[in-house]
């Protein structure tokens, strides 16, 4: 028998697995940042962690509770204004990864974190944009983490923060849009990538114990399943340790019981 | 010219009602001490501009000092929402909130047009956003050289810029230094800038190229130790990761708001009882 997990330590790993090693990475901060650190202190040493606050090449110790917590600065190569690490890093093209979170998302991976319900009148406030809608333009490519429900993969979006395909197709390179856009959303119960051609999202891996009645009842679209669909691999012992210590030192330096997010 | 001067001096002198007001800080060194200041003095129908509202915004709106805000991402970071920011937004509570809202590749570049004396600012963004429809303000521009079409919005010109930071010497030069946000930027596009530090020292000894403001670009600076709690100042104090989490339970309710801002901030008369009633651990426990 492996080792019990939680669904979130298994949206965790998968998504620090597909940090490659060297890679340059916008971090967003909450889950994007807990990947991309357990990326950094497991299978990516060198990946190279930027946050939108300014410090380049972080390697926090602990998980950091703000876009700029004061661990971020003490242990980056550089530190730069915010207008310099928009300006020069993200728009200048230096970011391979942009990893993003998502309050809701389409089919095309388009990205919602600014309102529920109407702009004017809206039933719930999000927090808005941040550095999101030129990350998910500028970078590279672009990877997005978010716990799957139908309350967060939506038929339609009530509104458009940060695009991921547009209308789906070739809309993006139509658009003028520079980076490829994203190449996965990994969630607590799958991964999913774009179509090739119609770039809509396709299961392309089940994590274990999760089943294709399941992810279909907790997205809010009739989602389609790839023909290469295969089962995600349990996270290894390593990463478990490496997530739970990395999770443990947070709470510990935080004063705090829970996570980060 | 720098003139040093108590914080409510600063603010009497320097932030009047109606007036756009930049408080700027990425998480790091936020002004709040002013912040309450300003909230002390009862000031009404201020144009608020800043990238991250956070705790320190949501206080001003809750108080009801504001009657536009300019952002780009409206939280608390690591908690959750700002109660006081999405009651304004979504109920008119205190006063209605008109709301400008950014990108912060946008606001930032928007700081350094401002700073540059430009009008507006150039740069590769909003593509397929809807943030372009409900904000007229984000607009285009076809480069002349190439015909690309760039998104052009306007720059930032605050009247006042408020900025904390760790040391001004005895002339008003002023040195910050880890995350630097867009500090440097927003005093440098407005009209007056208050600055509060953490010490006044006899000379900076800084080295080059170090993030200093000189006392000519600066109106009033004022010594207000642990200014910018509950965010850090870093080299001197540690964010009060405890106290973000708290504002989650105070800032929920009206009533428990109201009750936290008149104890917290109107009944005390500067920083120092406030602190000190943050370190009073029966009062606290009201609270927890």
């Amino acid at each position: 028998m492996s080792e019990p997990y939680t669904s979130e330590e298994m949206m965790t790993v998968s998504a620090a697995r597909m940090l490659q090693n060297g890679a340059v990475c916008f971090v967003g901060i909450g889950l994007p940042s807990t990947a991309a650190n357990l990326a950094r202190l497991t299978h990516a040493p060198d990946a190279v962690l930027v946050y939108e606050s300014g410090p380049i090449g972080a390697k926090p110790s602990v998980l950091p509770l703000s876009i700029g917590d004061g661990n971020l600065a003490e242990t980056a190569d550089t530190v730069v204004s915010t207008p310099e690490i928009f300006r020069y890093w993200l728009q200048g093209g230096r970011i391979d990864v942009g990893f993003l979170g998502a309050a809701q998302l389409d089919r095309f991976a388009n990205i919602n974190t600014t309102v529920v319900g109407p702009y004017r009148k809206p039933k719930v406030r999000l927090p808005g944009a941040g550095g999101a809608p030129e990350i998910s333009s500028s970078a590279k490519e672009v990877l997005i983490i978010v716990k799957q429900s139908k309350r967060t993969f939506v038929e339609k979006l009530d509104f458009i923060t940060s695009v991921g395909f547009l209308s789906g197709g070739n809309s993006r390179e139509v658009n003028g849009l520079s980076g490829r856009g994203p190449s996965a959303v990994i969630t607590d119960l799958c991964i999913l990538r774009p179509d090739p051609v119609t770039r809509e999202l396709n299961v392309t891996s089940m994590h274990p114990g999760v089943d294709r009645e399941r992810i279909a009842a907790n997205t809010g679209w009739k989602v389609c399943f790839a023909d290469t669909c295969e089962g995600t691999a349990s996270p290894t012992g390593t990463e478990l340790d490496t997530l739970r210590d990395l999770k443990a030192r947070t709470a510990a330096a935080h004063g705090m019981l829970g996570d980060a997010e | 010219m720098a003139e040093w001067m108590t914080l409510a001096e600063a603010i009497a002198a320097n932030v009047h009602d109606g007036d756009t007001l930049a408080m700027e800080g990425f998480t790091h060194l936020i002004p709040f001490a002013a912040a309450h200041e300003i909230i002390r003095q009862a000031r009404r129908d201020l144009s608020l501009v800043r990238m991250t509202p956070d705790l320190i915004y949501d206080q001003l709106i809750g108080a009801g000092c504001a009657s536009k805000l300019t952002f780009s991402w409206g939280g608390n970071p690591g908690v959750g929402s700002l109660h006081r920011f999405r009651d304004a937004v979504e109920n008119d509570w205190p006063n209605p909130l008109a709301i400008e809202e950014r990108s912060h590749s946008d606001l930032a570049n928007a700081y350094v047009a401002g700073a540059s004396n430009l009008p507006f600012t150039v740069l590769r963004g909003y593509t397929g956003s809807d943030l372009p429809r409900v904000n007229p303000q984000i607009r285009s521009i076809t480069c002349p050289f190439t015909g690309e079409v760039f998104a052009a919005t306007p720059a930032v010109r605050p009247d006042v810029a408020v900025i904390h930071a760790q040391k001004a010497d005895w002339r008003g030069n002023v040195h910050l230094w880890g995350i630097l946000g867009v500090q440097k930027e927003a005093v440098l596009s407005s009209r007056r800038a208050i600055v509060t530090v953490e010490e006044r020292v006899p000379s900076l000894d800084a080295p080059p190229n170090a993030c200093i403001l000189p006392h000519w670009v600066v109106t009033a600076v004022c010594e207000v130790p642990q200014g910018a709690t509950p965010s850090y100042a870093h080299g001197y104090y540690e964010r009060d990761n405890v106290f973000y989490r708290a504002w989650d339970r105070i800032s929920r309710d009206r009533g428990t708001f109201s009750a936290w801002m008149q104890q917290h901030i109107i009944k005390t008369t500067n920083f120092e009882e406030y602190l000190a009633l943050q370190r009073d651990q029966q009062v606290q426990a009201a609270y927890q």
